[in-house]
């Protein structure tokens, strides 16, 4: 099986490396559009571990691989409530600037 | 060159292109340069190793294609799902070479054409990490053995022609194109999509390999689908859709002559080598299925009417690029009706030629359009005066005369308008048509008349252009200040100008009186022999002896059509009239059909009725979507909400109620209840306010601390997540046995 060459540990560091830089970029950009792509990377990198997972501990079923699309199709439902979002904010806001937004506070 | 290095090389065909994208992207997008250059290493790197391919293929047809060679070593196992294994394999075969070598040659000129002409544009890295994808997407999906990869390969150039359509977003019209162009695309390749889940689900497989031998394949032609309907027909029409959303047929053809609003090098890329052959080719490997089902008719209408149709609209548009735009939906509508009445050898010679002669066309107008800008910066500095912010470079009732000014450029769009209307025996041109035609005359006579009229609309398109480029008089001041375009400009252009003549003589057909027997090499004859084709085709093709009429026939019309226009055309020029007004419009209001004429401009309202049928009702959805929910469901709502607030209409009758019923009742608890907190008062204010007031005075202390968290600014709440995440695994790996 090709996969055997790769072992578990290296998706582990590669879904924990983007999950960091999903981490980073949330807490560190002020662009409330990267701030939802960083989310998208934390999401993909649950998603990659999930399959690793899925591959290594039961290859035989399907249960990972099918969390894994059912998190795709909500993460794509997601980003496209959060682009909304930015929109509505663009139009009311004039920014997309997460420092220059403060309407959060009641 | 032994099979295993000759596989390593087609993998690594497409690897120059698209490792070129990503350098470019990831890298050295800052250094304009270092793109450029990266761009240019990695096309040339392809070109080479399809060059060897090609030589390779040429000498034995059958290396890279037949089944022992495809077995294990070659194919990449991509991934599993349940029972199936996804693998990807290379195949070429000498088709796949042949076209491999034009793309190759086509993009390389084209990369080296647009050194020039991005010249300064701030996003010139962008541009060529793009066309780099593009390039390499097309290169993919020809040396791919399997439909699913040649899919992706094929959805990836789609991406990247939205990208490059709408290359200049800040032009309205520029990014309405390229969403246009995006969707009209993927409604064909839905359709294709489909096709392919037929295939997959009758087949089990994608393999060309094994969807396309003949066993599968007249399998399929006897798997009855829906009424009577084979699952060959069904599977070969539903790939056709997604060849004539790509190739611009009739009707999906409306976003080819918007999609000129990007770069000139990108309609040359699009229009000629890459996206458009594409559709071409995948109906070329999927001949074997089309001649088992009964689809080659409606392919063959499909071609000859959007051949018909494109031709008589290129009559009368004034936009330079846009002539040729619909002179490539022609030229399409001829290579798919080639092979709907089976002559699939002629639509890929075809198709090899036009990519060389329509990518030297656009170029030429291209350095055409770039020299009328160089003279409307002449004559008005960069400011742009008052009542002139119009100008349109690309319009050709400004230009005329332009032969002495841009001398190389003339010749070489001279040379690209013969072989496009088929000058006999010298131009490539020629030499395809003719076969598409020779092949119409034996099989189909009213494909043959349809084509023959239109090679003859095409002479009479092609003069009128050069007539009004560059014949007689400049007809605006800008058109006297054009020069020519620098030497990397002009110099893919004389490239591409000689192989659009000297390619022709690899397909002069062996019963050719004469030329027959000195040219050595006999392309059509190769190809014929790499596909698979059903018997009786394979004993049609090699037969046949050299017959003079539809020669005859294209010859008259294609030359009368060039002699017409250049008689009218080269006359009208002379005049210089201030006042541009079309002879072609002259002669069609002169005999009462003016209304033809505007049909024409308006390219048979193909864009009008799609507006009104698809875009203006989803937008008007939209919009009844938008106002149900502000109306109906905000007035809910907000009814509710003032209801409960005691202004509303729905409660006026219970407050009557209230009134006179309940406030007799109420009151008279409250009676009793009034002498009861006479009596609790004193308890109250001593004993239970002290303890509530300075609960009241910790919860504002404590308020006032956990207020401070609340600022409202996003990456503060982001933060403090994060710190208590933080803190609970951190808990976590304190407390919890493990």
């Amino acid at each position: 099986m090709g996969a055997s060459s790769v072992p578990l540990a290296w998706y582990l560091i590669l879904g924990s490396a983007l999950f960091c830089i999903g981490v980073y970029g949330v807490l560190a950009t002020r662009n409330l559009v990267v701030i939802i792509m960083s989310i998208e990377l934390m999401l993909n990198a649950v998603v990659l571990d999930l399959v690793a997972f899925a591959r290594f501990i039961e290859p035989a079923r399907v249960t990972g691989k099918a969390f894994g699309i059912i998190l795709y199709a909500t993460a794509a439902a997601e980003a496209a409530l959060g682009l909304a979002l930015v929109i509505s904010i663009w139009r009311t806001e004039n920014t997309v600037e997460v420092e220059e937004i403060d309407v959060l506070k009641g | 060159m032994n099979i295993r290095d000759l596989t390593m090389v087609a993998w690594l065909v497409p690897a120059g292109p698209l490792l070129a994208f990503v350098l470019i992207t990831l890298g050295v997008h800052r250094s304009r340069g270092l793109s450029r250059v990266l761009a240019l290493v990695g096309i040339f790197v392809a070109l080479v190793l399809s060059m060897i391919l090609l030589s390779e293929v040429v000498r034995q047809p059958s290396l890279l294609t037949s089944l022992e060679n495809m077995q294990d070593g070659k194919r990449l196992s991509w991934f599993r799902a349940g029972v199936e294994e996804a693998a990807i394999g290379v195949q070429v075969d000498l088709v796949d070479g042949a076209a491999l070598g034009m793309v190759t040659i086509v993009c390389l000129m084209i990369f080296v054409y647009s050194l020039g002409y991005m010249h300064g544009d701030p996003k010139t890295s962008r541009f060529f990490a793009y066309i780099s994808l593009f390039a390499g997407a097309m290169l993919g999906a020809l040396v791919v053995d399997n439909l699913l990869a040649f899919f992706i390969f094929w959805e990836i150039m789609g991406t990247c022609s939205y990208l490059l359509i709408g290359f200049w977003w800040e032009r309205e019209s520029a990014y309405k194109a390229a969403l246009k162009a995006f969707l009209v695309t993927k409604t064909g390749d839905a359709f294709m999509l489909l096709g392919l889940v037929l295939l997959y689900s009758q087949v089990g497989t994608l393999s060309y390999a094994g969807l396309f031998d003949q066993a599968t394949v007249s399998k399929l032609a006897q798997t009855p689908f829906i009424g009577g309907v084979s699952v060959a027909t069904m599977a070969a029409l539903l790939l056709f859709g997604g060849t004539i959303g790509k190739s611009a047929q009739l009707p999906l053809h409306v976003w080819l002559p918007d999609a000129m609003e990007g770069p000139t090098p990108v309609s040359a890329l699009i229009h000629a080598a890459t996206m458009v052959s594409a559709g071409v080719y995948l109906m070329i490997r999927a001949y074997p299925l089309l001649e088992a089902s009964q689809a080659m008719p409606v392919l063959a209408v499909v071609g000859t009417v959007t051949a018909v149709y494109a031709a008589v609209v290129a009559l009368a548009q004034r936009d330079i690029k846009r002539v040729l735009a619909f002179s490539t939906i022609s030229q399409l509508g001829y290579m798919v009706a080639a092979l709907g009445i089976g002559a699939y050898a002629a639509s890929v010679f075809h198709l090899i030629t036009h990519a060389f002669f329509k990518a030297l066309l656009f170029m030429a107008a291209g350095s055409v359009i770039h020299g009328m800008e160089h003279g409307h910066h002449q004559l008005h500095g960069h400011a742009v005066p008052q009542g002139e912010a119009d100008f349109d470079p690309n319009d050709m009732a400004l230009m005329g005369g332009l032969a002495f000014r841009m001398p190389v450029t003339a010749i070489t769009f001279l040379i690209g308008s013969l072989s496009l209307s088929g000058f006999p025996l010298v131009t490539a041109g020629f030499w395809s048509k003719d076969e598409i035609l020779a092949e119409a005359w034996r099989s189909s006579p009213s494909v043959f008349w349809a084509l023959t009229v239109t090679a003859g609309l095409t002479g009479f398109y092609a003069a009128r252009q050069i007539g009004l480029v560059f014949l007689g008089a400049p007809r605006s001041r800008v058109a006297v200040h054009a020069r020519e375009s620098g030497a990397v400009m002009v110099l893919p252009l004389v490239i591409l100008a000689l192989f659009s003549i000297s390619l022709g003589w690899l397909g002069i057909p062996r019963e050719f009186p004469l030329l027959g027997r000195v040219v050595p090499f006999h392309f059509m004859d190769l190809i014929s022999h790499s596909i698979s084709v059903g018997e009786d085709a394979a004993k049609a093709l090699t037969g046949g002896s050299f017959v003079w009429q539809p020669l005859a026939l294209s010859v008259l019309f294609g030359l009368g059509g060039l002699v017409a226009g250049w008689f009218v055309y080269s006359r009208y020029s002379a005049r210089a009239d201030k006042e541009f007004r079309d002879p072609v419009e002259g002669a069609l209001s002169y005999l009462h059909t003016g209304w033809l004429y505007r049909a024409m401009v308006h390219r048979f309202y193909f864009d009008e009725a799609y507006q009104a049928l698809f875009v203006r009702p989803t937008l008007a959805l939209a919009d009844a979507m938008a106002l149900v929910d502000h109306r109906i469901i905000d007035g809910i709502v907000v009814s509710f909400a003032s209801g409960f607030g005691g202004r509303g209409i729905i409660l006026p009758a219970a407050r009557a109620a209230d009134r006179h019923l309940w406030d007799g009742l109420v009151n008279a608890v409250g009676a009793v209840s009034r002498s009861v907190a006479q009596v609790s008062l004193f308890l109250d204010t001593d004993l239970i306010d002290g303890a509530v007031n300075a609960i009241a005075r910790g919860t504002r202390t404590l308020g006032r601390w956990v207020r401070r968290t609340q600022t409202g600014h996003l990456p503060d709440y982001l933060w403090n997540a994060f710190a208590i995440v933080l803190v609970l695994v951190a808990a976590l790996l304190l407390f919890h046995r493990f």
